[in-house]
């Protein structure tokens, strides 16, 4: 994984940075000690690794703001970073940037049940927002597995996903306003507690941006209403295909519910063996459905699914009888990465989606590839949205592994996008599939998107090396019919 | 999605005889007539049907590129909740398509033809999202934006490009759909759209509260909306109309009662909107007299809320769309009512103000964003004279680094300014 090229000039000032950084973030804000830096050194993609240059923690947007316009007039890059726990390497550190961390911005401003919608710092994690309003009966509805620790800041800048997802949205259909700050410190508020804010949906293209276009200072989140009840339903079947043309009958029936996952034999063995779920352990794929609203529905609808669960030859079929048995249906799969992550001592998550149609058939090439490169391969799956997580097991210190799981996993993602789907579904791009978007995009789809980035970041200075493989400069961007304005990393000129 | 090959084409347009029409059937049209526009940096007005050609601040271009050709599905797959086709594709056409196996747009897409003087039935799947629309359902599914999943399009460089793609769960680079969508073609010729569809409701049933007669119930209904949004009864639909709208309506049963009406919409399987209907009412008993509407007639009522059938038929008003707070609709409009001629409909659970005001030169835009920006929002003016609509500012004007972004955004795209120029912004 090739990084721009650490600008020494740049290195060479790190006294004089952080004094700056001392004068705007007083007290233990700015972190300059190796030791303390390691605990910043990697977000979730852990198989690579980067001391900063300097962590700063600024308390409050003007801090940001006057941060932001010191690195800007002094040419010193930003990598922002909320809780790291992002899988993709968003929040991986460079050696020549200051990383931002938005933790110090842990409070929720403001809780506004008639309009339903919370206001908060973007520090906050996921879980304490559903925390600060369950007392009303109301939550915050996109649930990513990490919720106890990652940061609402992040979920915007990765358009976090969830298991409830299918139903009620990913992060961007869930957020009306945003405070955010530009790299040249101007601080800018988007939406608010209305739906239509007019212009350009400027609050859209910040959503899923991975720190490239903007810091995110304040989120105005929507709230929504617990539903009375929730049950769910085990389904089994002897084959992928069956377990997918299920899904597909459950749709096309009609229904979509609150949350439709699939786990292949290898998954459902080891969260059975780690959590004791209860799986049957003689299925080949195992579906959980999850229905919920008011009771009649939830009765009325998991009749509806049972019906066709038998119909499309399901060989399992239990329904969850009370709330604990309800949450041990699940045990198993919110286990599923820990437990698999028990057989192996390395494992890399993948995060593609496809037609949810093309399942069974990407399962059996992903068996195929799985021969191939002699590394076994787990599938846990939201399979309402067609978006797959398929764990390659190796183990790092067998030299060349990693490699080879990394080449599998390009091969997954290629698989995905050639039956109609996409490179990441939720987990965002970084580092991790940046070399893979010429798969899924031409370079003038790229270059598009890196119009709407100099709009932003003429200079490149906010989180480069993310995303796109080929940093254009903006100059040549705004160029009609360029074509010689190709920067590939190793070369980055300074600008 | 192809993208085609820039160098040649059969059948290049030619800007010298031009008339004010050039016709695209297609993307490579497209292609060539903005290539040949923004070499000889010719502004064009791209419209299909021209059924919100009066949306927008008005301008004088000149040259059309008329896109009504780009029509046609290119598939959908009722099972993977996905429908793609050509930019000039009826919104109709798409809502029949879907009707057949019990599907639809899930945020409710208005016809806001009649509103603006024109027929029903007219407007497009491109213009529908360059403009971001949606119905009472907004409450529940989001707006265009939020059903938009990918496109294929040609921007004011002359380039071909697409983002997005055809499944939901999508975070791959910037997610220019978000972009595109009420942008009013002043960045980018869409030519195909990616949507998801969602199921549609088996059963459709309104609870209604009919208001004291006399009085103004405004703030009332407002308050009913908010309980009624905050219980766990998933309201997919939440409106106020004071009696003097009411008794507009095509549904005999409010037209002809002479009281305000709220109205609170609830969707889904029979015993589920059986129970929740029960439930709303008990809520609600207090504001007033408790009515059901079935099926049919919630269909009617909840279709002249969406494409604002009450002001429909006296084209002389000026028309507002303001987006404020829910809590705060009543509050906004009354103040601007306030000793003006005109009249409030209130959706989105009072977050959504349908004005209709009396002529006035400025459009009273002072009053009314005075009044909007004191509480945080959004005002559009959307019916009004050509003239009025090219002197008034029509979306909330932006100033500093905002206007920034916006200017740097269109510069990107359309370095030239040939796309829709000052469709939404002066100089944008
Ligand atoms: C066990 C586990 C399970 C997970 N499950 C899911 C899941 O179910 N669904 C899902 O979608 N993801 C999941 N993730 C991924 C991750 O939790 C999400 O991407 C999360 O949103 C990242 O939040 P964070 O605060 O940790 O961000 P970080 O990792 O710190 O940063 C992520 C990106 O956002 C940028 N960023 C962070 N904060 C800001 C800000 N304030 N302003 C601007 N940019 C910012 C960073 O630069 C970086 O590019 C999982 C991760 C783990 C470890």
């Amino acid at each position: 994984m090739l990084m721009p090229k650490p600008d020494s000039d740049v290195i060479a000032r790190r006294e004089e940075i952080i004094a700056a950084m001392r004068s705007i973030v007083p007290g233990e804000g700015v972190i300059i000690d190796d030791d303390e830096l390691r605990a910043y050194d990697c977000d979730g993609l852990m198989a690579y690794r980067q001391l900063p240059m300097i962590v700063v923690l600024p308390k409050t947007t003007q801090q940001v703001s006057d941060v932001l316009k010191y690195c800007h007039d002094n040419d010193v890059k930003i990598v922002p970073r909320g809780a790291g726990t992002g899988l993709s390497g968003g929040a991986l550190p460079l050696a020549d940037a200051i990383t931002l961390g938005l933790g110090k911005f842990n409070k929720i401003l403001e809780t506004d049940f008639e309009n339903r919608c919370v206001v908060t710092q973007p520090g906050v994690t996921n879980l304490a927002l559903t925390q600060e309003v369950e007392h009303a009966g109301f939550y915050y509805a996109p649930d990513p597995s990490s919720q106890i620790a990652c940061s609402i800041g992040g979920n915007v800048a990765e358009n976090s996903g969830g298991v409830h997802c299918l139903k009620y949205g990913l992060t961007t259909n869930n957020v009306l306003g945003a405070e955010i700050v530009l790299m040249n410190g101007d601080i800018v508020r988007i939406g608010g507690k209305h739906l239509d804010a007019g212009g350009y949906d400027v609050l859209g293209v910040i959503t899923g941006s991975e720190g490239l276009l903007g810091v995110i200072t304040e989120v105005t989140v929507r709230i929504l209403q617990k539903p009375e009840t929730a049950k769910a339903v085990l389904l089994g079947f002897d084959s992928n295909q069956k377990g997918g043309d299920c899904v597909a009958a459950i749709i096309a029936d009609g229904i979509i519910p609150g949350g439709m996952e699939m786990m292949d034999t290898f998954a459902i063995q080891a969260a059975e063996e780690f959590v004791h779920a209860g799986y049957p352990q003689d299925v080949t794929a195992l579906l959980i459905v999850e229905l919920d609203g008011p009771a009649p529905e939830v009765e009325h609808l998991i009749g509806r699914v049972e019906t066709i669960a038998r119909q499309q030859n399901a060989r399992y079929v239990k329904v969850s009888e009370s709330e604990d048995e309800r949450q041990k249906f699940w045990s198993g799969r919110k286990a599923a990465f820990p437990a698999v992550g028990r057989l192996s001592p390395d494992y890399l998550c993948m995060d593609g989606t496809i037609p949810r149609g093309q399942l069974a058939y990407v399962l059996t090439r992903m068996e195929e590839l799985s021969e191939k490169y002699g590394l076994r391969v787990a599938n846990v799956f939201h399979a309402g949205d067609g978006n797959l997580h398929p764990l390659i097991l190796f183990d790092a210190n067998v030299p060349g592994e990693l490699d080879n799981a990394e080449k599998f996993g390009a091969d997954i993602l290629r698989l995905c996008v050639e039956v109609g789907g996409v490179l990441t579904g939720e987990h965002g791009v970084g580092i991790e599939k940046r070399d893979l978007m010429g798969e899924m995009f031409t370079e003038d789809d790229m270059k598009h998107q890196q119009r709407l980035k100099c709009a932003f970041d003429p200079g490149h200075l906010l989180n480069p090396g993310k995303v796109y493989p080929i940093l254009h400069r903006c100059a040549e961007l705004g160029k009609m019919h360029v074509h010689n304005g190709q920067l590939p990393f190793p070369e980055l000129p300074r600008f | 999605m192809s993208t085609t090959d820039n160098c040649h084409s059969p059948n290049s347009p030619d800007f010298d005889d031009m008339t004010d029409n050039l016709k695209a059937e297609n993307e490579q049209q497209v292609l060539d007539a903005v290539k040949s526009a923004a070499s000889d940096k010719i502004a064009l007005d791209v419209r299909a049907n021209g059924s919100k050609a009066g949306l927008g601040r008005a301008t004088d271009i000149g040259h059309v590129l008329d896109v009504s050709g780009l029509g046609g599905v290119n598939f959908y797959e009722p099972a993977e909740l996905v429908l793609s086709a050509g930019a000039a594709t009826g919104v109709a056409e798409v809502e029949d398509l879907l009707a057949d196996k019990s599907q639809q747009l899930a945020f409710e897409p208005p016809d806001l033809g009649p509103l603006l003087g024109g027929e029903a039935g007219q407007g497009t799947l491109g213009g529908l999202v360059a403009c971001n629309l949606a119905g009472p359902r907004r409450v529940k599914a989001g707006a265009a934006r939020d059903h938009f999943l990918g496109f294929s399009a040609v921007s004011g460089r002359g380039e071909v490009f697409k983002s997005g793609g055809r499944v939901v769960k999508n975070v791959t680079g910037f997610d220019l759909s978000k972009l595109m969508a009420g942008s009013y073609g002043t960045l980018a010729v869409m030519t195909e759209l990616t949507i998801k569809v969602l199921p549609a409701p088996e059963k459709i049933r309104t609870v209604l509260i009919s208001w004291a007669k006399d009085g103004i119930y405004d703030h009332g209904g407002v308050k009913a909306m908010t309980d009624a949004m905050a219980s766990p009864h998933e309201v997919s639909g939440a409106a106020h109309m004071p009696a003097g709208i009411a008794e507009r309506s095509s549904v005999s049963y409010v037209g002809d009662s002479g009281r305000a009406v709220t109205a609170l919409r609830v969707e889904g399987p029979e015993p589920s909107v059986a129970h929740r209907c029960e439930a709303l009412k008990n809520l609600l008993g207090k504001y007033g007299d408790i009515e059901e509407l079935h099926t049919q007639n919630s269909t009617a009522f909840w279709c002249d809320v969406r494409d604002v059938q009450c002001f429909v038929e006296n084209q002389d008003r000026y028309i507002w769309r303001v987006s404020v707070p829910p809590t705060e609709g009543s509050r906004v409009a009354l103040k601007i009512l306030e000793g003006r001629p005109g009249e409030a409909l209130y959706d989105w659970s009072g977050g959504l103000i349908w004005l209709a005001l009396a002529p006035a030169p400025d459009a009273c835009a002072n009053i009314v964003r005075q009044h909007v920006a004191a509480v945080g929002g959004h005002a559009m003016l959307m019916r009004a004279p050509a003239d009025v609509r090219a002197r008034v500012p029509v979306f909330e004007p932006q100033n500093g680094t905002m206007a920034d972004i916006t200017q740097r955004i269109k510069e990107g795209f359309d370095p030239h300014g040939i796309l829709n120029p000052g469709r939404m912004y002066e100089g944008v």
